[in-house]
């Protein structure tokens, strides 16, 4: 929680600026919350929390409240009951430009609809902070930001023009340079390869361990499983799950969940765990039993 | 696109990423300074240009021994010419230029579109509505004011009509927003109609030329009566420049980056009225400037709005104060209704944008 508030007077104007959070201090919570959508209820009163220095992971089926979930914790959704407070305070008292300074939102899909070069669009990031003294660091930021998801061999380059997973990257480095506390991250790998899913998540850790809180929805249970500190899984708007990866991460729970059977398994070398779905031995190949067995 | 993107990938070979910045944000300030200096030529030669010729040296003699910066008065009717009927007409064409260029502008900005324009989805007709009930009923209740007044309360019904209309889920598709622009244009057509049957010759001749889009009435009174619409707008739209640019990320990650979406549009969508009534109510339904204007310029200058607000207001009035002096000229001693003249340009102009559009989203969806 943050407590103590720098107070700066600019631009004729009394912003409270947020100051670092604690490792440890919750920076985003519900308790027994209830979403409706279009009269359904999505979410069945869910209650987690997001603690600075941790990497939550959301992760369930399609359709189990993932996004949701997370749209209440940006303050997009209201609650039918139940609450949600981010930096101490209910999301909804929040006025937009001050839970702008704390909260940053990686949406599922990223649209523009005029073509702003990519440092324009990372720029856009830093409109929080505009009139604040941090404002003087905007230009390092966004060099960082750029640097961190390696977006910048394309900086000049409208937004338009830009492959999906390009267009991924950019939307996450806006996200980064908007340097707030808490991360919520929708689906940031979706769109991305293999090097850049782990540069993402690389990113999530480091942010974590600056001492942000960084809330990501995940569909790979695999990437949850290596970099999340905690894992939500998400079942038909309840919480069927949560903990450390590998308190979470049970076959029967994972296959119930999923309706799918899966299987879990510890990584050969590094011992992390890997979740894939149980398949039959492929026809003539070598059965995978054996080489996990040696 | 391409047009810009082209000379800056270029010098980020060479230079630092800030080089390569820097080339692009001198592009504004260069548009500026020949937008300016455009506007300024333009007028000088409108107001010297037409029946009754008079020179430009005898034009900036008048006007500076008019402010006190010495120069001479001209004869009696080259002074009536040019105080009366060139300079009022000159200051309302730039006044209606400015307005639409500008109101163009915002309205991509809002709509998160590319295709908004108060002429195409009706804005202007609905406005029209207004001001043409205001003739065809005699009304004067705000004497001078009247017609202004009454085409921007139809204009702001008709925004606010459209907007609900033409948005799903924060989104505006541009299928929805065009057929929302047919069905509104339609309507605003029937009443007009109606009031048109309704009226007697001499309303139905006043509508009739007011409709083609002319600015041949122009007095000063008429300057009077739009000034307070269009100032207030082209002040007021600037201050939101920086908002419509994060609100082209959509509306939900603008409030995540703490604009207040909902006050954010109801600002705008008020100057949007305010600016397009005061095109109006004087010029009638004058299309498409507010869509050639700000695409233009942002194929010249990039689509940032601290410059396309303005800059479109600036060019507005450059096309407009242009395309009357054209109107008064081309065919002269008759003269062309300076909406056909717009519509006629303006309007290939906006088949080429459907087209590009369509291409790149492959199909309407």
């Amino acid at each position: 929680m943050i407590a103590a508030l720098s107070r700066r007077i600019l631009t004729g104007r009394d912003r409270a600026l947020p100051s670092p959070a604690a490792p440890g201090d919750v920076l985003a919570e519900t308790a027994d919350l209830r979403v409706l959508l279009g009269g359904r209820e999505v979410l069945k009163g869910v209650t987690v929390r997001a603690r600075a220095g941790d990497v939550l992971a959301l992760v369930g089926p399609n359709g189990a409240g993932k996004s949701t979930l997370l749209a209440a914790l940006a303050a997009d959704l209201p609650a039918a009951s139940g609450t949600v407070r981010v930096c101490g305070r209910t999301a909804a008292d929040w006025a937009a430009r001050d839970l702008a300074l704390r909260r940053a939102v990686l949406p599922q899909s990223a649209v523009l609809s005029f073509p702003f070069p990519v440092e324009d669009v990372v720029r856009m990031g830093r409109a929080p902070w505009a009139g604040t003294r941090r404002a003087d660091d905007d230009d390092r930021i966004v060099r960082a930001a750029m640097a961190a998801t390696e977006v910048e061999a394309f900086a000049a380059r409208p937004f338009s023009a830009l492959s999906g997973g390009e267009r991924a990257r950019v939307a996450l480095a806006r996200v980064l340079a908007q340097s707030a506390p808490l991360l919520l991250l929708d689906e940031p790998t979706a769109a991305l390869d293999l090097r850049h899913q782990e540069l993402v998540l690389r990113v999530c850790r480091e942010r974590a361990a600056a001492g942000d809180a960084v809330v990501v929805v995940l569909h790979d249970l695999g990437l949850a499983a290596a970099y999340a500190d905690r894992v939500v899984v998400l079942d038909g708007g309840t919480v069927a799950a949560d903990g450390a990866p590998v308190d979470v991460f049970d076959e029967r729970l994972l296959s119930d969940v999923y309706r799918q059977p899966v299987e879990v398994l510890p990584h050969p070398r590094t011992g992390t765990l890997l979740v894939t779905p149980r398949r039959a031995p492929a026809p003539g190949g070598p059965t995978k039993g054996d080489t996990a067995g040696g | 696109m391409t047009l810009v993107s082209r000379p800056v990938t270029k010098a980020r070979e060479t230079d630092e990423a800030g080089q390569a910045r820097g080339t692009r944000r001198g592009a504004p300030y260069l548009l500026t300074v020949a937008l300016a200096a455009a506007l300024v030529l333009l007028a000088l030669l409108s107001a010297g240009i037409g029946a009754y010729d008079i020179p430009l040296g005898d034009v900036l003699a008048s006007v500076r021994h008019r402010v006190g910066l010495g120069g001479h008065a001209l004869d009696r009717v080259g002074e009536s010419v040019l105080w009366n009927v060139r300079l009022p007409r000159v200051t309302l064409a730039l006044l209606v230029g400015a307005s639409l260029g500008c109101a163009g502008a915002l309205m991509q900005g809002v709509f998160g579109n590319p295709l908004a324009e108060p002429g195409v989805i009706g804005i202007s007709s609905g406005a029209a509505v207004g001001a043409v009930a205001s003739i065809a009923l005699g009304l004067t209740f705000f004497g001078n004011w009247t017609v202004t007044v009454c085409a921007f309360v139809a204009g702001l019904a008709t925004v606010l009509l459209v907007y609900v209309l033409s948005r799903e889920g924060g989104r505006t598709e541009v299928v929805t927003l065009i057929l929302t622009g047919i069905a509104v244009n339609a309507f605003a057509g029937a009443l007009i109609g109606l009031f048109l049957f309704f009226a007697d010759n001499a309303q139905v001749t006043q509508i009739t030329f007011w409709q083609l889009g002319s600015l041949a009435q122009a007095t000063w009174p008429k300057v009077l009566a739009v000034l307070p619409c269009a100032t207030a707008g082209l002040l007021v739209a600037p201050l939101y420049a920086r908002k419509l640019d994060l609100l082209a990320l959509g509306e939900r990650p603008a409030r995540h980056l703490g604009v207040d979406v909902e006050r954010l549009r109801t600002v705008l969508v008020l100057v949007v009225a305010l600016l397009t009534a005061a095109a109006v109510a004087v010029a009638g339904i004058i299309t498409f400037v507010g869509l050639l204007v700000p695409h233009l310029l942002r194929m010249a200058a990039g689509p940032g709005h601290r410059f396309l607000v303005p800059g479109s207001a600036l060019g507005g009035a450059v096309v407009l104060v242009g395309a009357d002096l054209a109107a008064r000229t081309v065919a002269a001693p008759a003269e062309l209704p300076l909406g056909v003249l717009t519509a006629l340009f303006g309007s290939p102009f906006f088949f080429w944008l459907l087209r590009r559009t369509r291409r790149r989203q492959g199909g309407w969806a």
